[in-house]
């Protein structure tokens, strides 16, 4: 069949030099080489904004870049468009899905064909796509709506749709971000089997450490557009590639984590409970049963989970932005409605994920975005009315100045600050307050290092002054680093309790997919 | 019972026999709107192509003499006033429901102008099957008089739902409307995809148009619609994007349009603009059952603005 290759085809020897690509007056690549055997796992390493999907968008055809050649089995290539890039045998696998949601695997396949025809045949189709399945290290369910898949059932489709394809020369985009550390390591293995048999090149762009240092057998470091290090992983510790890519900058030490503040000694209780909550997701179908959780002053509480099992709508009941089924929460022992007046008076404060969208008005100044807790009290506002222009600002004057945002001025809309400095802007609205309650979703997703470091150590820091903070995230490192105590969520449920000390990756990981 | 009298089954047959008469213009708007809908696009325009396919379709029927040219021509009218909504969609930073509106009065508006000279000429009918020749009773012989452009829809709506799960165009629009980053990661154009699939409904709304003035009232006047246009785009969402669902809820929306008429022929005149209402309450009663503050649509193409 055409566009598919025969499986003993080997991928070619692809050879990239001096790599080079300006947006407007912005280097963002410098002359990167790379060099890519038959059969390789090669990792690419970088902070945000390294340029790595610079790279790879020049290679596969989206970015024309300034200078460089590429070299396929030593014949000089230029890629023009997407379309090329597929007919040379490179493909892409993203960190988000290309898959069609309300189709099923095998629709989702058929579609990616470049040979469709015109009334499709389905029985056809079936059979071949049941041989190819036979050819692959693992499977996927092919007669259900992709809508319905796991995330790790989805990454592998994805592999599967580009290997269908003919595809030679991999590059995955963070491909494990949305799943489990047992998932991810599913995958990379069959990925590793794949180049093992000289089927596959991989090119995986990470910033996982583990992921790097276990299955890829080189890497290349990427910093400010630059080749900033690499080689063959075996020779390279840890340590050498942190130092690469992130070069001298600073990290700031991890926050000490003092016992539990004065405020949960004397405590009488937990500052934030939930007994039994349940709540619809927006298919109204329930997101969240029987939840119940407390979380003591001066205590963090992580909450592992894979994506889409009731984490958003969590906090979205917690913030107000969703009803509650059922179910009581309290907030220091009294009951909590989370409007504005509550959260005021029991100073609860909320960290959404993706904040620009959930938590902020776009085109509102920064100043107008930090006094959205306190606009309406004095002195921001006399008369509970009239709004002081000035005291606005110069809360954000100071506000920018403690929490070091970098904005063209107060004035400056909220969606021209980097994602960095929209957390941080969010993170000061929601901090600078007396917290008594603080509910956090992903605070680090997209950050730097050393942002990431900083705004972890701000939440510790809430801790140490008291406050109880409830901490959901994907990323199982940052709650191995923060929680006091780690719960894990599946399909609206908490089905797994474990202290820090003493948590095993792998066991979080398994209660992740499943109830045991 | 004496025959020419049914006496309160009247009211069924009569209520029937409008399900498959009126239903028509509602079969090929909603059919129009739900090929635009996949793609991913909502065109509100609809209810003003249907008035200027009535128009063009009766003006080109009358001069030439031939209904079915005209019903060619009011396709032809509907499937330009798609392109446009296509095309001016296509720009950057363009709200497809805010075009929609536009071209909803630009087309009323266009064709009242032209179409004044066409209020008094008697074009010719569009023909019909009488399936109720048999039957001594005259209501009947009516109700069953089935209009060929009702046939063709309903050949139409099985029809569109094969193509959109069978042929690669189908896919192409039901990818375009679900995921227009997998689409793209395909090499497909959004926006050509979506301006075609405007232009197709545009089309089949048209078709509809030319129903009004070519078959059922049969003339032309500028209260011809009553917004039938804009009834089918709910009636859409109520038939869950399914073409062959458009096709029964069409019958179920003809059959409340002929309500008032029925009771009216049985003596029934009091609160005859009440039951004239039926449709226009039956419009909200479905679309207040069929959503909910608490989830989002089921089937809802996932690129349509409301679906976001």
């Amino acid at each position: 069949m055409s566009g598919v290759a025969a499986p003993g085809e080997r991928p070619p020897l692809v050879e990239i030099v001096g790599m080079t690509k300006y947006f407007g007056s912005l280097r963002a690549l410098d002359g990167v080489a790379l060099r890519l055997a038959p059969g390789t796992f090669h990792a690419v390493l970088g902070e945000n904004g390294a340029g790595k999907s610079t790279l790879v968008k020049c290679i596969m055809g989206y970015h024309r870049p300034d200078a460089g050649r590429l070299l396929l089995d030593d014949r000089e290539c230029s890629i023009e468009n997407p379309r090329q890039a597929h007919r040379l045998g490179f493909g892409m696998v993203y960190q988000h899905f290309t898959l069609v949601p309300s189709m099923t695997a095998v629709e989702n396949l058929v579609l990616a064909m470049p040979d469709l025809p015109a009334v499709i045949r389905w029985d056809e189709a079936r059979a071949r796509i049941d041989a190819f399945q036979r050819t692959m290290p693992f499977r996927v369910p092919l007669d259900r709506p992709v809508a319905t898949l796991a995330a790790g059932e989805k990454q592998k489709l994805e592999i599967a749709k580009q290997l269908f394809l003919g595809r030679r020369v991999l590059i995955l985009d963070e491909p494990t971000s949305v799943l489990t550390p047992d998932e991810a390591d599913q995958i990379l293995g069959a990925l590793r089997e794949l180049t093992r048999e000289q089927r596959l090149t991989v090119v995986l762009i990470t910033h996982k450490f583990r992921e790097v240092q276990a299955f890829a057998s080189e890497v290349t470091v990427l910093r400010g557009g630059r080749h900033a290090g690499g080689g063959d992983v075996r020779d390279l510790a840890r340590g050498d590639l942190v130092r690469m890519m992130i070069g001298s900058a600073a990290i700031p030490a991890p926050a000490a984590r003092a016992t539990p503040g004065p405020a949960a000694r004397s405590a009488p209780g937990p500052a934030l409970k939930l007994r039994d909550v349940a709540a619809l997701n927006d298919s109204g179908v329930l997101a969240i049963r029987h939840l119940s959780l407390a979380v003591q002053p001066g205590e963090i509480v992580g909450i592992a989970g894979v994506s889409g099992n009731g984490q958003r709508e969590l906090v979205e009941v917690l913030a107000g932005q969703r009803e509650r089924q059922s179910g009581v929460v309290t907030v220091g022992g009294v009951p909590y409605a989370p409007r504005r007046a509550d959260m005021r008076r029991h100073r609860v404060f909320v960290l959404t994920e993706e904040p620009l969208d959930n938590a902020c008005v776009r085109g509102m100044s920064v100043a107008d975005n930090l006094a959205f807790r306190n606009f309406d009290e004095p002195p921001n506002a006399r008369g509970g009315f009239l709004v002081s222009r000035r005291a606005i600002r110069e809360q954000a004057g100071d506000l920018i100045a403690r929490y070091r945002i970098q904005a063209a001025g107060p004035d400056a809309p909220l969606e021209t600050l980097s994602g960095g400095n929209v957390q941080r802007t969010v993170l000061a609205r929601e901090l600078s307050a007396d917290v008594a309650v603080l509910v956090a979703q992903n605070p680090c997703v997209g950050l730097d290092v050393a942002a990431a470091a900083e705004i972890r150590g701000r939440i510790i820091a809430a801790r140490n002054r008291g406050a109880a903070v409830l901490l959901i995230s994907e990323d199982l490192d940052e709650l191995l680093e923060l929680a006091d105590r780690m719960l894990v969520m599946f399909e609206g449920e908490i089905v797994y309790e474990t202290p820090r000390e003493g948590a095993d990756i792998h066991t979080v990981g398994r209660y992740m997919t499943s109830r045991t | 019972m004496t025959g020419g009298d049914l006496g309160w089954w009247g009211v069924l047959v009569a209520v029937l026999g409008g399900a498959i008469r009126l239903s028509t213009p509602y079969l090929f708007v909603s059919l129009g709107e739900t090929l635009t809908e996949q793609s991913g696009r909502v065109n509100l325009g609809l209810e003003g192509t249907l008035v200027l396919g009535a128009m063009s379709g009766y003006a080109v029927a009358y001069v030439t003499g031939s209904p079915w040219l005209g019903v060619l021509v009011a396709g032809g009218a509907g499937a330009l006033l798609g392109l446009v909504h296509g095309l001016v969609c296509s720009l950057p930073r363009v709200n497809d429901v805010a075009v929609g509106i536009a071209l909803f009065i630009f087309g009323t508006g266009l064709a009242f102008y032209l179409g004044k000279a066409f209020i008094q000429p008697v074009a010719p009918r569009l023909p019909h099957l009488a399936l109720g020749a048999w039957s001594r009773y005259p209501q009947i012989r009516v109700a069953l008089e089935i209009n060929a452009l009702f046939l063709a829809g309903g050949v139409l709506a099985p029809l569109l739902l094969w193509a959109l799960r069978n042929t690669r165009w189908g896919l192409i629009v039901r990818t375009v409307g679900d995921n227009a980053d997998a689409a793209r990661a395909l090499g497909y154009s959004v926006a050509r995809v979506r301006t075609l699939a405007t232009l197709a409904g545009g089309f089949l709304a048209g078709i509809g148009g030319s129903f009004l003035s070519l078959y059922y009232p049969g003339t032309w006047n500028e209260g011809l619609s009553s917004g039938q246009g804009l009834m089918a785009i709910a009636l859409v969402i109520f038939a869950r994007w399914n073409p062959v669902h458009c096709f029964w809820v069409s019958l179920l929306f003809g059959g409340a349009t002929a309500l008032g008429p029925a009771l009216q022929s049985v003596g029934m005149t009091a609160n005859y603009y009440l039951f004239n209402a039926a449709p226009y309450v039956l419009t909200l009663l479905l679309l207040v059952l069929s959503s909910s503050p608490r989830h989002t649509l089921a089937g809802a193409p996932r690129e349509l603005s409301i679906s976001r």
